[in-house]
């Protein structure tokens, strides 16, 4: 695969076709903070933490770089005071919904990101899809998914996948940077154990039609 | 008649269809667009056929169901040709009168003719009307000629004229170099030059390519492609293959909304009567052309407007868009390059063609070529389509076309650019239309949205409406659109409820920074435009309502109060009848006075108000002032 030079930071670095800026900034050290990236993974770029200002063919524009590929020439920069602003943005809404992950309390000391900046609607998830993505692309089961869209959109184990799949995987796991797959989970293995073995678990004696759900 | 395998045939065809036709033939034609079927013309539709029926005129007088003419405001749009006379407002019982009248005994039915709302002056003829007058219809033109779903009409007015020329008298690369000339850019939104886009797509190394039409159309009150899937669905498809022949391209796909029923049954007739008589198809007119598209009906999310989004969703995935590049015309549908352009990019594509680069580069800006359709609505007297050249200042459009504000309100802002677009204000009306100028002004051309506002639309409000739609809208995958809209609305919602903190202007423009800058496709790269141009030109209104709690334009239901004033007040009682909420105390010959607690702030009440009084008017930012004391109410 032919090489080529681009410059990041000041620096020139060599690069491979296909390369996104994320890897080739990686390859010469250089570190791009990154949420929703995973090696693993196709690029994916839901986060945008990774924006970095990059100028092509006369153009400077902001690009997330965990997406965009390098190229020939190209100048990037990964920390301007623009990119710190944004990022700051970004750290503080999505710690609206997850506080105290750990990840997003780190790049919150970076960017001086205040974690009350905005009221708290704490869902847990930051809707990285690591764990959507690793299911379907990895081990290609599909026991995990979005549903709905815009503000409302969530993370959701599909039950009858999830009730078979899950019990010995659980791989996705450690890959959620917040505690909100686990959550998820534990409601699911919930909904999923079949109804007369949760009845007889939680011996629900109620003179409901719910056959135990309920209880 | 069968397939038509050569242009010759085809040429015959038309002089048949032509021999059978006279302009001066007379000729009743109804407006069956969307929005005329709404007003009922289906059933003066039925009292047109009758009554030529019941006059002895039907093999005498022809009658035409015709596409969408765009003054939808006013229809069913009635015209009678060879004059041209336009009725409006058809209803089934005009019918005998406008037959027995105008074709009979050659008169006038007075009371159908156009009124201009300023002059009260009546225009008979179509061409009159001021509002038809001073647009230029290169595009939108054919639609109230022909019957969207005949084959035979569209070739009468020369339907296919530019794909022969293309097929059999251009080479691909030539018909590419034609529409870079013409400098056509992209009627969707981003303007980006339709040549060029189709250049990459011929170059793009591939066996298989695919063309696209998006008819994905979604800002709220605009329906200009609509209207011309509508009205003229045989120029999209000519437009469309022209395409596929300079791309390379074999197959190609329309992406209809759910909600536009009307626009794909024509579509759907229109293509089987193309390919019956070989216009569509394999070995199109026997020249070694092959092309088949299919119809592909959106499920009505906003968001597939966008062409990544809008091609994930013709491949069966969630409409999510995908970073570009790759571009599509590299990796678009399944993978392969594909080429996408909106409804009317496609149908400029014909006039290109037969009226050749140099006439449509004549028209408009030197930076934007050829019309626009613009969806003219709001505050503003004649609502509809209008097809004006590029470079047209905006004031034309909204007081010579659109007639001005009703009502002698004072006109205070127009809005274009669909949801995402910006506000413009009164000192720059004599801006002009085109890409570049209204980029500049912080709206946008968008797809051809435009919303006039008079004095009484609070902007701030207009622009929480517009992040509100965005909040649905959006897919949810990047943070900073779904959580940046949604941050950005809680602060609007906060404003325009009297709930406004000092720095909330800030905190939205540093959001709005943040969402601009990274989001990933173009709905939440403009998403924040609403906030930013309204900021830009009515930062007053905004601060207004932050700081004195006060809403300018007396819109925010949560900042104003409906106040009785006591000295006009005749204690009459219709407000105290018409009140939904029982919160007006009074009784005969007392003054009234409203319930503060009670009003749900409707304004029945101030309609109720006989004119002549004008007693009950709103307030804001001040103390509602206390009520007279009972015993001082009564009137002499």
């Amino acid at each position: 695969m032919s090489e080529f030079v681009l410059q990041i930071d000041g620096k020139e670095v060599t690069a491979r076709e296909g390369m996104t800026i994320v890897e080739a900034a990686k390859s010469a050290g250089i570190r791009i903070p990154t949420l929703c990236h995973h090696d693993q993974l196709e690029p994916y770029g839901a986060c945008r933490i990774c924006t970095v200002e990059a100028e092509a063919n006369g153009r400077n524009q902001l690009v997330a770089a965990c997406v965009y590929p390098a190229e020939k020439g190209m100048v990037v920069q990964t920390k301007t005071e623009k990119l710190a602003k944004i990022r700051k943005v970004l750290v503080e809404q999505m710690m609206a919904h997850a506080p105290d992950a750990p990840q997003l309390l780190e790049l919150a000391e970076e960017y001086g990101a205040d974690r009350d900046r905005f009221d708290k609607d704490p869902s847990f998830c930051i809707l990285c899809g690591l764990c959507v993505r690793y299911c379907n692309e990895v081990k290609k089961k599909n026991a995990i998914g979005y549903i709905d869209r815009g503000p409302r959109r969530e993370i959701s184990f599909i039950p009858d996948v999830a009730g078979k799949e899950c019990w010995d995987c659980k791989e996705c796991f450690p890959l959620c940077p917040t505690s909100a797959l686990q959550a998820a989970y534990v409601l699911t293995e919930a909904l999923a154990t079949p109804p007369e073995e949760a009845a007889q678990e939680a011996g629900c004696a109620c003179s409901c039609s719910c056959s135990g759900s309920c209880g | 008649m069968p397939r038509i395998n050569s242009p010759a045939e085809l040429e015959e065809f038309r002089r048949s269809i032509l021999s059978k036709r006279s302009d001066d033939r007379p000729c009743i034609t109804l407006c069956s667009g969307s929005a005329c079927h709404a007003t009922g013309s289906e059933k003066v539709a039925g009292a047109i056929v009758a009554e030529l029926e019941n006059h002895g005129l039907t093999g005498q007088v022809d009658f035409r169901r015709t596409g969408c003419h765009g003054f939808c405001e006013q229809g069913p749009i009635v015209v009678i040709y060879p004059e041209g006379i336009c009725y409006l407002k058809v209803k089934p019982e005009d019918i005998c009168e406008i037959v027995s009248h105008t074709f009979k005994e050659k008169k006038l039915v007075e009371r159908l003719l156009y009124v201009d709302p300023t002059n009260g002056e009546k225009s008979s003829f179509e061409h009159d009307i001021p509002f038809y007058k001073n647009q230029q219809r290169l595009i939108l033109g054919l639609n109230r000629k022909i019957d969207p779903k005949s084959l035979e009409d569209f070739l009468a007015v020369g339907g296919y004229k530019a794909l022969t020329k293309a097929l059999f008298e251009m080479s691909p690369e030539e018909v590419i170099g034609e529409v870079k000339a013409a400098k056509l850019r992209g009627r969707g939104g981003a303007g980006f030059p339709s040549g060029m886009k189709w250049e990459f797509a011929r170059k793009a190394p591939g066996d298989q390519k695919y063309v696209v039409v998006n008819c994905d159309e979604g800002d709220p009150g605009a329906y200009m492609d609509r209207s011309l899937m509508e009205g003229n669905p045989f120029t999209v498809l000519e437009g469309l293959m022209i395409g596929a022949y300079a791309i390379g391209a074999t197959e190609g796909y329309i992406y209809v909304r759910q909600e536009y029923p009307l626009a794909v049954d024509n579509l759907s007739v229109a293509m089987k009567e193309a390919e019956r008589r070989g216009l569509l198809g394999k070995n199109i007119m026997g020249s070694g052309f092959d092309f088949t598209v299919k119809v592909h009906r959106g499920a009505g999310a906003f968001i597939c407007g966008e062409e990544t989004s809008l091609l994930a969703s013709l491949e069966g995935k969630p409409g999510e868009p995908k970073s570009r590049p790759p571009f599509p015309a590299n990796k678009g549908l399944w993978g392969k390059p594909t080429n996408i352009n909106n409804v009317e990019t496609w149908a400029n594509i014909p006039v290109i063609i037969n009226e050749g680069a140099e006439f449509f580069s004549s028209v408009g800006t030197e930076s934007s070529k050829g019309t626009k359709i613009f969806s003219l609505v709001g505050k503003v007297n004649n609502t509809g389509l209008v097809e004006v050249p590029m470079g047209i200042p905006l004031r034309d459009i909204i007081y010579k076309i659109g007639g001005g504000v009703p009502k002698g309100k004072k006109f205070k802002a127009v809005q274009t650019g669909g949801p995402s677009g910006g506000c413009i204000p009164e000192a720059y009306l004599d801006v002009k239309v085109d890409f570049d100028e209204l980029m500049k002004m912080g709206a946008m051309m968008g797809s051809g949205g435009m919303i006039v506002m008079d004095e009484d639309t609070c902007l701030v409000d207009i622009a929480r409406y517009f992040l509100e739609f965005l909040s649905d809208e959006s897919c949810g995958k990047c943070v900073p659109c779904r959580e940046g809209i949604r941050q950005m609305l809680k602060v609007m919602t906060d404003i325009t409820q009297g709930k406004g903190k000092e720095g909330d202007i800030e905190l939205l423009e540093n959001m709005a920074m943040a969402t601009q800058g990274a989001a990933l496709c173009a709905l939440g790269k403009t998403a924040p435009n609403p906030v930013l141009s309204t900021l830009k030109y009515f930062r007053e209104e905004y601060e207004a309502h932050i700081k004195e709690k006060r809403c300018p334009a007396l819109s925010c239901k949560e900042l104003i109060a409906f106040h009785i004033d006591p000295e006009k007040c005749k204690g009459c009682g219709s407000c105290l009848r018409k009140c939904p909420a029982n919160a007006i105390e009074g009784g005969k010959k007392t003054i009234h006075v409203i319930d503060q607690e009670k009003c749900t702030k409707c304004g029945t009440c101030i309609e109720a108000c006989p004119a002549a009084f004008q007693a009950i008017g709103k307030l804001s930012g001040v103390p509602v002032p206390a009520p007279v004391p009972q015993e001082k109410r009564a009137l002499a």
